[in-house]
């Protein structure tokens, strides 16, 4: 039996680089269940925010605590990125790469990735070089390699700000799978419709800071601040 | 023009009728320089990867250096191997001093530099694509280290034959340390430079075609086997 990684216990974390602050201070409790959606306009922070949780990027200040040491939790999670990288290798090699560098071996890693690959819709492409793969291909796949490694939380980030109509459909499937299945989600989009169809609770943010979160019902519904109004109304909030 | 035409025919009659002495040197360029290779690129290829995924102060001055090293003069080398190799050098006592051993040292020595510093610049764009993955996927830097040879190798292959390519046609540091004896350890760019030197301008460059054929019959051959070029979806 695995150990939780949760709680996520954020305290005051800012991210800076290069000296200039990106985001924060970030005070926020991450529970086990559920799909948060990070919700607010291009350069509010959405990105660094996950990065942080996921241990890419350091705080400059603050604190970020799982229940368990850092990288015994990183073992835990995935993280899908808003363009994925293909490595040089074919589908089933790419996935399987995931497991291999977990320390399983070779061919069950191979079968455990067809399966996989299988699961998100790319069992036709399994010999096909990762590189040559539409975006929403390529999107599937790294949400395979992610979800491979059975996390207990899948980061995504904006995974389907390049995809169309009909390709984002398909990795909205597979998400509302993987959350039935109880992985802990966090996504960030600036897609309103997506947030609807997906949120549990939501974060939502400007200028490096969290200025609303809570339940995405009561968000729609009734939101707390004059941004987060501006914001679904469709008007630009800076 | 008439020197061109008469080399051109020694080499194809040389070829032709397997000349027993262009086969011996041929055979002994092939063998020392892809031992030398062989060996230089087990030490700059990982060496080149870790570069790559390292941060540590003195990287940048250690790259510096590593692409300095590239323009190494051969003849230094073959001076330095040789003292160290000679009779009252500290390895003088190993006996290797003009045999074929002495020049596959100083070739190492000569194309390590080469194959290293081509193989961390091509490694070095490979890593910052691969950067947030590998790290996200919790690899060590081992890990990091063997996916990046494994997934840079069609770039890597070209730094080997690089290598290959300054090593197959280098004379001033393998005259020094092999001596340029026969049937011991004359190559074809020693062989050359001896039948130059004795004005035997048609023999020395029948044999400079045989040394250019070779080294693009066993380019083609690598980029076949390999099959670089082949497919550009990696």
């Amino acid at each position: 039996m695995v150990a939780s990684i949760f709680p996520l216990r954020i305290a005051g974390a800012c991210v800076k680089r290069r000296g200039v602050q990106l985001i924060g201070p970030i005070n926020l409790d991450l529970g086990s269940q559920g799909l948060t959606i990070v919700l607010g306009p291009n350069g509010s922070g959405k990105t660094s925010l996950l990065r942080l949780m996921h241990g890419l990027e350091r705080p400059a200040s603050g604190t970020i605590n799982w229940a368990c040491p850092d990288n015994e939790a990183r073992s835990h999670q995935a993280y899908v990125f808003q363009t994925p990288t293909m490595m040089r290798r074919s589908v089933t090699d790419s996935i399987s790469y995931a497991l291999i560098v977990m320390g399983v071996a070779r061919p069950t890693a191979r079968e455990k990735a067809k399966e996989y690959a299988t699961r998100v819709g790319l069992g036709h492409l399994l010999d096909c070089p990762a590189g040559v793969l539409s975006g929403g291909e390529k999107q599937k796949l790294a949400m395979a390699r992610a979800l491979i490694r059975q996390p207990q939380v899948l980061f995504l980030d904006e995974p389907c700000a390049n995809l169309d109509g009909r390709a984002t459909k398909e990795i909205e499937v597979i998400l509302n799978d993987v959350r039935q299945q109880g992985t802990r989600i966090v996504m960030a989009t600036h897609d309103l419709g997506q947030a609807k169809r997906l949120a549990d609770d939501l974060l939502f943010m400007l200028n490096g800071c969290v200025r609303e979160q809570g339940a995405a019902e009561s968000f729609f519904a009734d939101p707390q601040t004059a941004e987060a109004k501006a914001f679904l109304n469709g008007q630009i909030v800076e | 023009m008439n020197d061109l035409s008469q080399g051109l025919a020694e080499a194809i009659y040389r070829v032709a009728t397997l000349d027993p002495e262009l086969v011996d040197i041929t055979l002994r360029s092939l063998q020392v320089t892809v031992t030398a290779v062989v060996i230089a690129a087990a030490i700059a290829l990982p060496l080149g990867a870790w570069l790559a995924v390292t941060r540590f102060w003195a990287r940048r001055y250690v790259i510096a250096v590593l692409n300095a090293l590239m323009g190494l003069p051969p003849v230094v080398v073959g001076l330095i191997v040789y003292v160290m190799l000679s009779r009252s050098g500290p390895f003088g006592v190993l006996g290797l001093l003009f045999t074929p051993t002495a020049m596959i040292i100083a070739q190492v020595i000569i194309v390590t530099p080469l194959i290293a510093s081509v193989a961390h610049q091509a490694l070095r764009d490979l890593w910052s694509e691969y950067h947030d993955l590998l790290i996200s996927l919790n690899t060590t830097k081992r890990q990091r280290i063997a996916t990046l040879l494994w997934d840079g190798r069609r770039a890597l292959l070209t730094a080997c034959l690089a290598g290959f390519g300054r090593a197959i046609g280098e004379v001033g540091a393998i005259m020094i340390v092999g001596g340029n004896i026969d049937n011991v350890t004359r190559v074809l760019t020693t062989a050359i430079a001896l039948e130059t030197g004795k004005g035997n301008f048609s023999l020395a460059l029948g044999l400079g075609f045989v040394l250019i054929t070779l080294a693009i019959i066993l380019n083609l051959l690598i980029h076949s086997l390999s099959r670089t070029e082949r497919s550009n979806l990696w």
